[in-house]
């Protein structure tokens, strides 16, 4: 792993939380939405802040699929959960949203997982089927 | 009607599409990317625009985009019912679950102890998550 690989995943991890409180304050302003007007979705997407925040998430989707190319999903999907903390962040301090404590534990608890996760490998090598020729000089 | 919809059954059946739609997506995304190539490489040889068109023009990577979409108009429509400091860090982390599972199963990805453990800790941390 690379510092411009850890780079990588560092925005994958802020991107996606700042996407979605951008879509929170979205769907907020919109009000709740019920299955017998389910199209109102669709009227969302056209919404300043819903469409801010897909703007972010492509930027996430973007580095996610570069992530993807050279580690595991395994290894790249619990290393983005550190998002998780920026949006308690942000869900406590922008959005004024009650954080118990217990949210708090199981925050903290997600973020050690994210630890043990990136002490690993990041990419399981496959073995490739050896030439037909190759197979014949081990055997 | 309204403590319905808030209601702790009616949450965590709109963080099941999310997770189901986003698993499906991710597997097929992860898939693809490991069909096509380490990225940096591709763009090293042909340039952005190459790297670009390796990704498009992959089938199986459009089936996980075409899930992915799914996932994110289940997770609009659960963020205009439920807040989100529960819906984004449940989905995302439950998410981490079952694509370990997923990733063992179907990628064949090497699933050692060490994750294991973390997804068992994302787990615990799902469940204080939604108290």
């Amino acid at each position: 792993m690379t510092f411009r690989r850890y780079l990588v995943l560092a925005f994958v991890s802020v991107a996606a939380p700042l996407g979605d409180t951008f879509l929170d304050v979205g769907m907020k302003s919109i009000g709740p939405v019920s299955l017998t007007h389910i199209t109102t979705l669709f009227h969302a997407v056209s919404t300043p802040w819903v469409l801010a925040g897909i703007v972010m998430l492509i930027g996430f989707f973007a580095s996610y699929l570069t992530a993807l190319s050279w580690a595991d999903l395994t290894f790249v999907l619990p290393a983005t959960s550190l998002g998780n903390v920026v949006v308690a962040l942000l869900a406590r301090f922008w959005r004024h949203e009650d954080i118990s404590l217990s949210r708090w534990a199981g925050i903290f608890l997600i973020t050690a997982a994210v630890g043990f996760v990136t002490q690993g490998p990041s990419y399981t090598e496959h073995e490739k089927p050896l030439p037909a020729r190759d197979v014949e000089e081990v055997y | 009607m309204n403590e319905l919809h808030h209601s702790g059954l009616t949450n965590a059946a709109m963080i099941a599409c999310i997770v189901a739609a986003a698993t499906i997506g991710d597997v097929m995304i992860a898939s693809a990317m490991r069909q096509i190539g380490d990225l940096d490489d591709i763009k090293a040889h042909a340039g952005l625009l190459g790297a670009i068109k390796a990704v498009i023009t992959n089938t199986r990577f459009f089936c996980g985009v075409a899930a992915m979409a799914v996932s994110f108009f289940s997770l609009l429509f659960a963020l205009s019912h439920a807040d989100l400091s529960l819906v984004a860090p449940a989905s995302a982390s439950l998410t981490v679950v079952t694509n370990t599972i997923a990733g063992k199963v179907f990628l064949k990805e090497n699933v050692d102890r060490r994750r294991w453990l973390a997804a068992l800790c994302v787990c615990f941390g799902v469940a204080l998550l939604a108290r």
